[in-house]
């Protein structure tokens, strides 16, 4: 799936993660992984690049970035729109 | 007990016991152990903790208000009252999931222990969201060992509340809390509390040995508890008793104006105007600690509201609290000390500002505001104010 590898590009580059991102599972705690909350934002910014898409307030949280599967459902969510 | 009661209490212990001692304790950096007994006495130490546990279930802008006025009489009781209280919101708001911590609240109300807090660390400053040390659990126990730079009345603490790596193995920001009872710690002491201001927090270094049972670890993780409740109930008790302090600097010019234009009725003294200038300054201060307080306490009353404590957009206004209260405070100080003059430079006057003007001092620094504002920059670069 394109977005999922996309994601894990994105991590690779910008997520400063102690863990392989080509590898990691798709619902491994990103954050357990070494994700700060700096960290995060630079990961917000880089996707909202790859994908031309922006972020709205309410999915600014923990959560949402804290599994490539939950980034990419976030994704999903606004590129269907 | 109705609100205004503990409201009322709360100011009694202020203006009858710990303003009486305000200057000893700050004089000589001691614990303010009279006005602690007091709040021991009248069981506002478990204030936070639910009625059905036995304790008061007061909410966040009552809390914040009881802050408020012990900070007008004596800046170390209250924020070692704000302190205490941060460590039993992040267990009351965390922890009564577990049979452990929801017996801890319960022994709280009947013995009222005051529970010190241990986040900075040797290494990290006041980085709160990154630890060094981490608990090591073999079977049902476990060791926990801490540099710590700074922990307020760690000498006076009957337990303490510890900030560290989750296991040896974790990332430095992925943190759980560990509760450490009385008997189950030593301190340490690595340095002096020899201050400007803050004195009687009795706040050195110190080196933490610990060891437990696992079920003192706080379930669930730093990250989400340190966003909904540590660092807002930080920033808003703490916002909270600063503005008891600028209150009371405040009145203390207004007082001095009061008698100056009692000398010559009819003609408005000089030093009104700066007084007029003040108060629109002090009014900034308490509209911002109400309404963020408000607010706060608000969301913690739904689901869904607590979900939005996670947040940026709450975040961001958690640190632009933080960060307008510790400086207008020393603004509103140092303008009364000028409207109060000599009478307010000399420390043996009713009107001197000496020890509010230093304590005043702590604030930009507790946790410095560059750290938060590098924060608050980094969020507001996918922060959209929608
Ligand atoms: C009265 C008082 C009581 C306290 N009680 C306790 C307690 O009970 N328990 C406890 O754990 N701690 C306590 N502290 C410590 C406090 O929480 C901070 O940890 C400490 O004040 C920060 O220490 P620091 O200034 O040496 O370090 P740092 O946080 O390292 O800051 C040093 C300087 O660098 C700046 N800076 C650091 N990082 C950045 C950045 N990323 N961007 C821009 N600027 C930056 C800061 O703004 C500051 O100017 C207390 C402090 C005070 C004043």
């Amino acid at each position: 799936m394109t977005i999922v590898n996309d994601i894990r590009q994105v991590l690779k580059d910008h997520a400063r993660l102690s863990a392989d991102t080509t590898t990691l599972a798709e619902d491994a705690d990103l954050y357990q992984a070494g994700l700060t909350s700096h960290s995060s934002v630079n990961v917000m910014l880089a996707l909202e690049g790859k994908f031309d898409v922006e972020f709205p307030d309410r999915m600014l949280k923990r959560g949402v970035f804290g599994s490539i599967a939950s980034i990419r459902d976030a994704i999903t969510e606004l590129t269907a729109a | 007990m109705k609100n205004d009661t503990r409201i009322k209490i709360a100011q009694r212990i202020g203006s009858d016991i710990a303003a009486k001692h305000a200057l000893d304790v700050d004089k000589n950096s001691r614990f303010p152990t009279e006005a602690i007994a007091a709040l021991k006495q009248e069981k506002l130490l478990s204030a936070l903790v639910p009625v059905e546990l036995g304790g008061m279930g007061m909410e966040m802008t009552e809390l914040t208000a009881l802050c408020t006025a012990l900070g007008q009489h004596c800046a170390a009781t209250a924020m070692v009252f704000a302190m205490h209280h941060i460590q039993v919101a992040c267990i009351v708001r965390h922890g009564l999931g577990s049979p452990f911590f929801r017996s801890y609240c319960q022994e709280l109300v009947e013995k009222q222990m005051l529970i010190g807090s241990v986040t900075s660390e040797v290494g990290v400053g006041g980085d709160t969201r990154s630890s060094i040390c981490a608990v090591e659990v073999a079977g049902d126990r476990f060791t926990l060992n801490k540099d710590a730079t700074t922990i307020s009345y760690g000498a006076h603490s009957d337990d303490l509340l510890i900030t560290c790596r989750r296991d040896a193995s974790a990332a430095r920001s992925d943190q759980v809390m560990v509760l450490v009872r009385k008997g189950q710690f030593t301190l340490e002491q690595t340095s002096q509390w020899d201050t400007l201001g803050m004195r009687g927090t009795c706040s050195p270094g110190f080196k933490l040995t610990s060891s437990g049972s696992s079920e003192q670890i706080v379930p669930g993780a730093y990250a989400d508890s340190s966003s909904q409740t540590m660092v807002p109930y930080s920033h808003i008790l703490w916002a909270g008793l600063w503005l008891g302090i600028a209150s009371d600097a405040v009145a203390r010019a207004a007082t001095f104006v009061r008698a100056e234009a009692r000398r010559n009725p009819g003609v408005t003294p000089p030093t009104a105007l700066r007084l007029a200038e003040v108060t629109n300054t002090l009014q900034l201060m308490r509209s911002n600690v109400q309404a963020v307080s408000q607010e706060c306490e608000e969301l913690q009353k739904s689901a869904e509201g607590n979900e939005s404590l996670l947040t940026i957009g709450f975040a961001l206004k958690m640190n632009n609290l933080k960060i307008s209260t510790s400086t207008l405070m020393v603004q509103v100080v140092h303008q009364s000390l000028l409207i109060c003059g000599i009478m307010g430079y000399k420390n043996d006057s009713k009107f001197s500002l000496g020890r509010h003007l230093r304590d005043s001092h702590s604030a930009q620094l507790m946790v410095g505001n560059d750290r938060i504002y590098a924060k608050s920059a980094s969020m507001l670069l996918v922060y959209k104010d929608e």
